[in-house]
């Protein structure tokens, strides 16, 4: 454990965020996942929410039912126990489907431009690097995904676009994501997936979640219409 | 299934409950009525369970007709209220009769009134909730997250007709005529600002942005000096009291993104978000700190009352 670390400070009246590192890195992300997990069998009822994020981790609480002093000793206990064990946690590998192409991924030849490199390259290096789903949020189902190759890193757009089509993949600086319904948004696209990545009325209700690896598999148009992808969202309807 | 239909929906009129907890770390927020204070008392006048589904009337403009008999009550901001010609208290309950026709003018204190029905308005429930948030396109009739229309059946059972209850006046919403205090539990990057930027925050009268919704109030004010700690997107509680490089907080509410990488002072103590509910844009609001130590010895306060 870094030094410091970790720190438990109080968030609201019935919440407490503890930081468990600096920076994110592979065994944050299993303490993560390893105290998220504890936390839910040992405070059962107690516990109301829990919003894991890059370093973080927010634990939401009954303060009727546990006050916050007893909150910040079960969290320690509970990070303690994961020194002790040491076991580092095994990830579930997730793999999606990914069409990259110019009228899939419109902001290709802008990150060629930017990095030196050709759209070939910048598709292969987007999709042989392992993803960390670090965190969800910004609507549901939107999966915050790190850390994208150097040499494709990407600024956002100077203006966000109005109509990002649901399953764009997408760069911001060293982070990736797919955008998991028709939002505005101001990452560079890449490609487009052609499954669904969210769906309130069946489980798992998104294909990822937290603390899970992620790879990018590179399909050809054919492949991305027969898996339910729609060519009404090919270049032309994306504004 | 007959209910209640929805001649005029007024100006912003959504289906809410206490709102969706389990499911933030999909990204999924809390929505919800926005003061459970009023909506508390909505349900209780009704012997509804306190989870029971309710309208929540932004303003007014509100206009229903009833299906079936029931038992209705109306509680939260001052608004005009009349059942076919004659007017009605707020605060009680109201006998119903199939053909009756409730309208709602426009609040003249306050501005979000609560309307709960004998057995909860049914609505189906996505993420365990019929609570409606636009941002998100989940939940109310649709399940789209959209707010009520012309033509909409709010469905609920027919009940029997019985004494008429009210709320004793002492604990009907104070809407507060000048600055309202707001206290806010000290946390997050708190300990990282400067005491004079702390000071400065705590003695400043903040108004209420036009560019203020469910989701967050944007406030006014002299800027503070936010420091310039690099931030990894983290969790958001309700009421998380957060500052963007341009120094100005904003307030973030029931309709809150779940993850956010902004500096937090600290969270609005939930008795006062329900105070904010019924601020407008324009209205002026000082923070107070609060420490987590008061305001959790206040909760377990007012729930053993």
């Amino acid at each position: 454990m870094s030094i410091g670390y970790p720190k438990v400070v109080v968030a609201s009246e019935n919440s407490t965020i503890v930081y468990f590192s600096e920076r994110p890195c592979r065994k944050t992300s299993d303490q993560i996942d390893y105290t998220a997990n504890a936390l839910r069998v040992k405070l059962g009822e107690d516990l109301i929410d829990l919003i894991p994020s890059y370093h973080s981790l927010l634990v939401i609480y009954n303060p009727l039912s546990i006050g916050f002093q007893k909150i910040e000793q079960e969290i320690r206990d509970t990070i303690g126990r994961w020194k002790a064990s040491n076991q580092p946690q095994q990830s579930r590998i997730v793999e999606l489907p990914v069409y990259y192409s110019p009228e899939s991924g419109p902001d290709l030849q802008r990150i060629a431009d930017h990095s030196g490199l050709s759209i070939d390259q910048v598709i292969e290096l987007h999709q042989q690097t392992e993803y960390t789903v670090y965190a969800m949020g910004f609507a549901p189902g939107f999966a915050y995904l790190g850390e994208v190759d150097e040499r494709i890193a990407m600024p956002r757009l100077a203006t966000p676009r109005h109509n990002v089509p649901q399953g764009a993949v997408a760069i911001a600086d060293r982070q990736t994501a797919i955008y998991p319904s028709q939002s505005p948004g101001g990452w560079n696209l890449v490609g487009l997936c052609p499954l669904g990545l969210f769906n309130a009325d069946k489980r798992p209700h998104s294909p990822m979640q937290v603390g899970d690896k992620l790879r990018f598999k590179s399909i050809d148009r054919d492949e991305f219409i027969q898996l339910g992808g729609s060519d009404k969202k090919l270049t032309g309807e994306i504004t | 299934m007959k209910g209640f239909k929805v001649i005029n929906p007024g100006m912003h009129s959504l289906l809410q409950d206490k709102g969706r907890t389990g499911y933030h770390s999909l990204g999924i927020t809390s929505g919800g009525a926005f003061d459970q204070y009023s909506f508390g008392w909505a349900n209780r006048l009704c012997h509804n369970l306190d989870n029971a589904g309710c309208i929540e009337i932004l303003v007014g403009g509100l206009i229903l007709e009833a299906q079936v008999t029931t038992q209705i009550a109306i509680t939260g901001a001052d608004v005009p209220i009349k059942i076919n010609d004659s007017t009605v208290e707020n605060w009680c309950t109201h006998n119903i009769q199939a053909g009756d026709k409730i309208a709602f003018g426009y609040a003249t204190a306050g501005c979000r009134a609560y309307l709960a029905v004998a057995g909860g308005i049914q609505a189906p429930l996505i993420f365990n909730s019929l609570s409606t948030v636009v941002r998100e396109s989940l939940g109310g009739l649709t399940k789209l997250g959209t707010p009520l229309e012309k033509g909409d059946v709010l469905s609920c059972s027919s009940n029997s007709h019985c004494t008429e209850r009210s709320v004793p006046a002492k604990y009907h919403c104070e809407f507060d005529t000048d600055t309202a205090e707001i206290r806010m539990v000290t946390g997050y990057q708190y300990e990282q600002f400067s005491q004079q930027q702390t000071s400065q925050f705590f003695a400043t009268d903040y108004v209420i942005s036009p560019n203020s919704d469910r989701m967050g109030y944007r406030l006014e004010g002299p800027a503070i000096e936010v420091p310039g700690c690099e931030m990894l997107s983290e969790g958001i509680s309700l009421g998380a009291v957060q500052l963007p490089a341009n120094g100005m907080p904003i307030i973030l509410l029931c309709d809150r993104q779940t993850i956010g990488g902004y500096p937090k002072l600290g969270s609005v103590f939930s008795q006062d978000i329900a105070k904010l509910a019924q601020m407008m844009p324009g209205k002026k609001l000082r923070f107070k700190p609060f420490s987590i130590e008061q305001a959790q010895r206040v909760l377990q306060e007012s729930t053993s009352k």
